[in-house]
């Protein structure tokens, strides 16, 4: 009931007609923002941050929170539309999102990422709102082990990433990874990898610079040769019947997009781990429970929702650690953090307690910030598909000129400007020879966590290797992982097992 | 095909020769009480790449492997395009940090449209105008994000002091 | 790229030129004609970055600059990528850095082709403290008891920290030398993790900056035994210094801001002015005292001594740590 009549007063400051018209700015600003290829929310809110100090607080707060939404759903735009995940939350958006918009159904695949993204930060904003408190705890469990039985866990689901060429997957997983070592060795201090002994690749190799090369500049490519000057992707139209009919469509989803919420808001509250496992781990289990489960990757509508689902909701739950740990899980809630310290504020255990008005307007605000969020979204779909309408060779343009200015943007390096090139080149060759390129992209993302915290396992218990099972939380972890890996072997052994026998009888 | 098959094995095996003699800089073995070194990641990764596209090349040999696109060589006529279009890119890449991404952007914009594109000069009048101001002021002026200037800097001094 | 870089400076100085010609008073009328670049040695999120975003954020709150301040991440390789960065911006007049102490010890750790020397001091805002902390739940209150444990868990102790090499390791071989003790150093990402991983227990102790534990130190989960400062800490009033023990242990961070070689010499006034004018405001008078830092203002000649002497001891303390590059 106290949690009520906190949240109540929180309402009441959002809810002011100043504060209203600051959400929908500042969804809008974050839509576009996220929307722009090599540009996320950690963009929008670096930028609106130092503002924050000239408006009121609570106002501040709320336009941070709507920025922060905003850049989520954004991010899911650009992956449908063209096929370029704007952050490494919505690689798995492209899986099927993608196909979607290339069978001409780009505005159901958005209105399918729209509900989705509401569903989960709704979710994960309730769960938020009556757990935060006693769920710190659970983050605090997670130590090294844990944290590399998680990343181990979300590795699983590469299993049915793949192509249907096992060695040429292996190639691609262990070049993801490689390349992921590239720059600093966190544990020796020492550099390693520098190719061609370039100062560039000191901060080793960004994901969103792989992403853009193979999705970007590689799928222009491979889509102006097999396409040449007609259009790729169908002219999608959107009709308010087709709204409506993919609204109900969604509906019959509720399973995926409630367990996708849930696994979304735990996942992303483990400091280290974020909203891409999530993702990532929602998109896999929703394929390996799905009783058809070869139609995912061939724009199935399922495939969009499990991964939108989970990435907002992490969003949310990345939050938690954020304010009860003072420990950033991105480098978006790394400014919120800096923020909230300029404020005044001490993140930390005491932080609901000594400033109930400060967690109780943010929270409030993310409420508001979402549902502005999905209003917004809807209604702007129709322009995202207008714009696909392009002349072919336009389209292609502008997305190059996009790659070339997105790449640029978040490190302001050329030098990834022309890793985007090569890796874009050499993409669209290893696709044409049917590497698969999803394993590799994602490779990336979880390849430094992964080893960062393995090797700070170790070294915590000398080296011994048991530390994975031993402690009861990762082995946990350990025993999911080695099922997943499994399940899609055994399907296949007993699908088998039954065709031989059939004729036998 | 198979000969595409055969070159990219190839290639990438030697990608993963050269990783894995850059690993060897840092130590690539087990460090006796601390796990892993640094090297040992990138180097036995590489091993395991070097493993895998080895076997896609040695399985060339024994059974056709497979694939989807028969034909890798894509047909004559895209051929130009492709190449084209990969040459104006890393051009344009290339002349960014001297006349600046704007005059990089619009000659390559200027370039795609006419000769890939086949459109008239009033769109691409419009679109080459119109992109790189739309750049200005998101990139620029909102997000604060300086783009390249290269020699064009002095052309950009009054617009600072009228947008910042 | 060097044409790239001189001309780009021959403008700047043309510019500053005009400028300055303009005007009847020489020097002090230097303004920037551009957005002004930050460069932070630092990847995005950690103290270095909050700090400088911090200054920016006063800077454009008070109006105290006519361009904004950017700042740009370039953290790769502990600060290599920032500091290579800045040598080839000889002679720009719009790029300051915010260094940290990697500043000292990632050009001497490898070679990189940078001599610091050269570069033109700014500003020295703040020195960072370092205190060494436990778990509240552990039964350590003093630094008796604390040797004595480390001692007995016989080179298992868990020394929680920021990447090797850097201040936090530098910290955790000061106290083996000083104790006759040896650790477990676990390196982890940031500051923040690193507290956090003490007050889950995945490691026994750590030697965080004051704000990285404030939170938790509040809430009573995380106790501090001493203090590396020259003095008591305004903030920890009750916590003995290393060297009130008895023990000569003083280490801190530096916060300062330099520019590149031959910037102009009107803008170097410029931007020590400017911060100068930041370092006086009520804002960073009141972060630094909440975050128990010493913000006493450095400048011009005084602050490349300071610098070049830090860059000696910590050449010092890496040599011991056989950590020094050829």
């Amino acid at each position: 009931m106290e949690i009520l009549a906190l949240l109540a007063e929180g309402f009441a400051t959002s809810l002011s007609p100043l504060n209203i018209m600051i959400v929908l700015i500042g969804v809008t600003a974050g839509l576009f923002i996220g929307a722009m290829p090599g540009l996320g929310s950690v963009n929008g809110v670096a930028i609106v941050l130092p503002l924050t100090f000239i408006v009121p607080p609570s106002s501040a707060i709320i336009l941070l929170a709507a920025i922060y939404y905003g850049a989520m759903y954004g991010g899911a735009v650009s992956s449908i539309l063209l096929g370029i995940p704007g952050a490494s939350t919505a690689v798995a958006t492209t899986f099927d999102g993608r196909p979607m918009a290339q069978k001409g159904e780009a505005g159901l695949a958005l209105i399918a990422a729209a509900v989705a993204s509401f569903v989960g930060g709704t979710i994960s904003v309730i769960l938020f709102t009556i757990f935060a408190v006693p769920l710190a705890d659970l983050a605090l469990a997670f130590g090294p082990a844990e944290e590399f039985a998680l990343v181990l866990m979300a590795f699983t689901t590469f299993v049915g990433l793949g192509g249907d060429d096992i060695f040429k997957t292996i190639v691609m997983i262990s070049l993801g990874l490689v390349l992921s070592t590239v720059g600093l060795d966190l544990i020796s201090g020492q550099p390693r990898l520098i190719f061609f002994d370039m100062p560039g690749f000191y901060s080793g190799i960004s994901f969103l610079v792989l992403a853009i090369g193979v999705y970007g500049v590689g799928e222009v490519l491979y889509t102006i040769e097999t396409s040449r000057t007609s259009p790729a992707v169908t002219p999608a139209r959107l009709s308010f019947a087709e709204l409506r009919a993919g609204l109900v469509r969604m509906n019959r989803l509720w399973r995926t997009m409630s367990f996708g919420s849930v696994l979304g808001f735990f996942v992303g509250m483990l400091p280290a781990a974020g909203a891409t496992p999530a993702a990532l781990m929602s998109y896999g289990m929703a394929k390996s429970m799905s009783k058809k489960p070869e139609t995912f990757g061939r724009g199935n509508i399922e495939g969009v929702a499990a991964p939108e689902t989970a990435n907002n909701a992490a969003s949310t739950g990345s939050l938690l650690p954020m304010l009860t740990l003072g420990i950033p899980g991105s480098p978006t809630t790394a400014l919120l953090l800096g923020g909230m310290v300029m404020w005044g504020l001490v993140p930390g255990p005491m932080l609901f307690i000594e400033s109930p008005d400060f967690v109780w307007g943010l929270i409030s605000s993310l409420y508001t910030a979402n549902l502005a969020a999905v209003l917004i979204n809807i209604a702007l779909i129709p322009i995202f598909v207008w714009a696909l309408r392009m002349p072919f060779s336009v389209l292609c343009a502008m997305v190059l000129v996009l790659c070339i200015v997105g790449g640029f943007a978040p490190s302001q390096k050329m030098h990834d400007v022309w890793l985007i090139a090569v890796f874009g080149i050499a993409g669209y060759v290893l696709r044409k020879a049917d590497y698969p390129l999803a394993p590799l992209v994602l490779a990336l993302v979880l390849g430094p966590l992964m080893e960062k915290s393995f090797r700070q396992a170790l070294i915590g218990e000398q080296g011994n290797i048991l530390v994975f099972v031993e402690r009861p939380l990762s082995a946990l972890f350990v025993a999911l992982s080695v099922l997943f890996f499994l399940l899609p072997i055994i399907k296949m052994v007993a699908r088998r097992r039954s065709k031989s026998t059939a004729p036998a009888e | 095909m198979l000969a595409a098959d055969r070159i990219i094995a190839v290639a990438l095996m030697g990608l993963s020769l050269y990783f894995m003699w850059h690993a060897t800089v840092l130590p690539i073995g087990w460090v006796e009480g601390s796990g892993p070194g640094g090297g040992s990641f990138p180097f036995w990764l590489s091993a395991i790449m070097l493993g895998a596209s080895a076997i896609v090349l040695l399985r060339s040999f024994t059974r056709a492997a497979p694939h989807k696109n028969e034909k890798f060589i894509p047909d004559a006529d895209a051929i130009p395009q492709i190449l084209g279009v990969s040459g104006l890119l890393i051009a344009t890449i290339a002349a960014t940090p001297l006349v600046g991404a704007y005059v990089a952007l619009m000659a390559f914009l200027v370039f795609y449209l006419r000769i890939f594109g086949h459109h008239g000069w009033l769109l691409i009048g419009i679109l080459t105008i119109a992109t790189p101001v739309f750049l200005f002021f998101f990139f620029e002026v909102t997000l604060k994000i300086l783009l390249p200037k290269g020699i064009t800097e002095p052309l950009f001094i009054p617009l600072y002091a009228q947008f910042f | 790229m060097m044409n790239k870089f001189t001309r780009r400076s021959a403008l700047a100085t043309l510019t500053a030129a005009a400028l300055a010609i303009g005007s009847p008073a020489m020097a002090e009328d230097w303004q920037p004609n551009k957005p002004i670049e930050m460069v932070i040695m630092a990847g995005q999120g950690g103290g270095a970055d909050r700090l400088a975003r911090l200054f920016q954020s006063i800077i454009q709150k008070n109006n105290l600059s006519n361009m904004p301040v950017l700042p740009v991440n370039k953290g790769g390789g502990s600060g290599a990528e920032a500091l290579r960065y800045l040598k080839d911006k000889e002679g720009d007049a719009h790029t300051i850095m915010a260094t940290l102490n990697s500043y000292y010890t990632t050009p001497l750790r490898t070679d990189i082709g940078v001599d610091i020397e050269d570069f033109n001091p700014i500003a020295r805002m703040a020195n960072d403290n370092f205190i060494l902390w436990v778990n509240s739940e552990s039964d350590i209150e003093t630094l008796d008891d604390y040797v004595a444990a480390v001692k007995e868990a016989g080179g298992t102790w868990k020394m929680g920290g920021t990447g090797s090499g850097q201040e936090d390791s530098l910290v955790t071989a000061m106290m083996e030398n000083e104790f006759g003790l040896e650790y477990t150093y676990v390196p982890f990402d940031g500051g923040g993790t690193v507290a956090k991983n003490l007050i889950g227990n995945h490691i026994d102790s750590t030697v965080n900056n004051p704000a990285e534990q404030m939170g938790f130190y509040k809430a009573g989960k995380s106790r501090p035994i001493a203090t590396f400062s020259e003095e008591r800490l305004e903030a920890f009033p009750d916590v003995p210094t290393m060297r009130e023990l008895g023990h000569d242990l003083v280490y801190t961070m530096q916060r300062s801001f330099v520019a590149p070689k031959d910037m102009p010499d009107a803008a170097v006034a410029y931007y020590t002015d400017l911060f100068k004018k930041v370092s006086e405001t009520e804002e960073w008078q009141k972060y630094a005292a909440d975050e128990a830092l010493d913000a006493q203002f450095l400048s011009g000649d005084d602050l490349q001594q300071f610098l070049l002497n830090g860059r000696e001891v910590h050449r010092n303390i890496l040599d011991g740590m056989g950590e020094l590059g050829s």
